[in-house]
């Protein structure tokens, strides 16, 4: 019999995700399983994933205000930070994939059509690999809000989204990054939807002054968290 | 941000980035136009799987992506996690991952080849499976479900996560011929709603 030491992974704490049933979200009453989901201990095909390189970013690709001719219009924005396991560890060479309306709160998308402009010199897709540290960056336009037909007067607070892959099937991530001081997170379903009001500000980006540039753009900070390993059994002290 | 929360001993771990739905935009931001192809065309040995995302309404989802993720047809994987040894492909081209969104009628391809079945950490073998992501407007988490093979039945007899599974829903697990490749639907919700899973 082959013996496989494969590396663990914590369970989430409860309350860090959403239910996938969460009847505010209206779209998730069709599609939320009836069912419990089976619990799937980890092996091998959980245990790895896809490594990505460079092979995946393309020139612009992390500069989001260069892709057409001229220059897109909004406020110009730099979001950076590091992507870590929950020891604290940086995940190096792993690819963020990133999409976001243009600062007027509409998306180039064939299904987006409220009455905001559409800014030809902006797509609001980006892609970047992180560092030997964990580090990534990103230039882009502060993206705007929009409305969405959730609820009365519902709007989306201003987001961005994140893809990461981690480097195993189990650290897959898709999420959002949220603005600090929105006044539109009390009405928005999908930020909370999240249990734990701790977990919740953990997608709210924090201003960085020190990579504000000057003259030229704003920073933010965005930390990302994927699962780390399973913790080790509790000690006890010695009497 | 990176908030610590305190853990036995005074150990401190960072608090989970929490996950939200992909909207329904993701086409910026995630379609790639190799994605379906975990091999190249022309591979021999590839299998070409389709199927339908469907809501429990019984309508299609147009606005998903499906990602698949697999060993090689050797059971190997190129990941230095592998306590086997990572191992480059079998195959030329060879990928693992693929990744489809779907069309306006909910349908989704990928272009593979059947990987090899894996040695389980508890004893025994898993047999030859994709592990499958789905991601859409309306799921706040991913899906995770399994493609099994329709021609492995001694094999998925004896895998332990299948096993793991009430018998009467097994089924949804295992893809079903079709013309010359496999047909794998993922219901949602619902009639034969498709086993998913806590990973």
């Amino acid at each position: 019999m082959i013996v496989l030491k494969l590396p663990s992974y914590e369970e989430p704490p409860k309350g860090t995700h959403p239910p996938l049933s969460f009847p505010d979200y209206a779209s998730t009453r069709l599609r939320a399983p009836s069912q419990p989901l089976v619990v799937l201990p980890h092996r091998l095909t959980e245990v790895t994933g896809p490594l990505f390189g460079d092979e995946r970013i393309r020139p612009g690709d992390n500069d989001l205000t260069r892709q057409h001719d001229g220059e897109p219009l909004g406020q110009r924005i730099i979001v950076h930070g590091r992507v870590l396991d929950s020891d604290g560890r940086p995940v190096p060479n792993t690819l963020v994939e990133v999409w976001q309306p243009n600062a007027a709160g509409r998306y180039r998308h064939v299904n987006d059509n409220w009455p905001a402009p559409i800014d030809p010199n902006f797509t609001g897709g980006g892609r970047v690999l992180t560092d030997a540290n964990g580090h990534y960056q990103f230039t882009t336009i502060k993206p705007g809000a929009y409305p969405w037909r959730n609820h009365p007067n519902a709007w989306r607070p201003s987001h961005i989204h994140f893809s990461l892959f981690g480097r195993a099937f189990t650290q897959r991530l898709i999420t959002q990054m949220y603005f600090p001081g929105d006044p539109l997170f009390f009405q928005d379903p999908v930020f909370n939807s999240i249990p734990d009001p701790k977990a919740r500000e953990r997608l709210i980006s924090v201003y960085d002054h020190e990579v504000t540039t000057p003259e030229w753009a704003l920073g933010f900070r965005f930390d990302i968290v994927l699962r780390g390993p399973a913790a080790t059994p509790f000690e006890e002290p010695r009497p | 941000m990176t908030a610590t929360t305190p853990g036995p001993a005074g150990s401190a771990r960072l608090g989970l980035t929490p996950s939200q739905t992909v909207g329904p935009f993701l086409h910026i931001g995630l379609p790639w136009p190799d994605g379906p192809y975990v091999v190249p065309e022309g591979t021999p040995g590839a299998i070409r799987i389709t199927g339908q995302v469907i809501d429990g309404a019984g309508e299609p989802v147009p606005d998903a992506i499906v990602e698949t993720w697999q060993a090689d047809p050797d059971g190997r994987f190129a990941h230095p996690d592998d306590p086997r040894g990572a191992q480059p492909p079998a195959l030329d081209g060879f990928r693992g991952f693929g990744r489809c969104p779907t069309d306006a009628q909910g349908r989704y391809e990928i272009l593979t080849v059947k990987p090899g079945p894996l040695p389980a950490p508890e004893g025994g073998m898993e047999a030859p499976h994709l592990n499958v992501s789905v991601f859409s407007r309306g799921l706040l988490d991913r899906l995770v479900t399994r493609i099994y093979f329709p021609d492995e039945a001694e094999a998925n007899a004896a895998d332990p996560v299948l096993n793991a599974v009430p018998e009467s829903r097994r089924g949804t697990l295992v893809a079903t011929p079709d013309g010359a490749g496999l047909r794998f639907d993922i219901r949602m919700q619902g009639e034969n709603e498709t086993v998913f899973f806590a990973v």
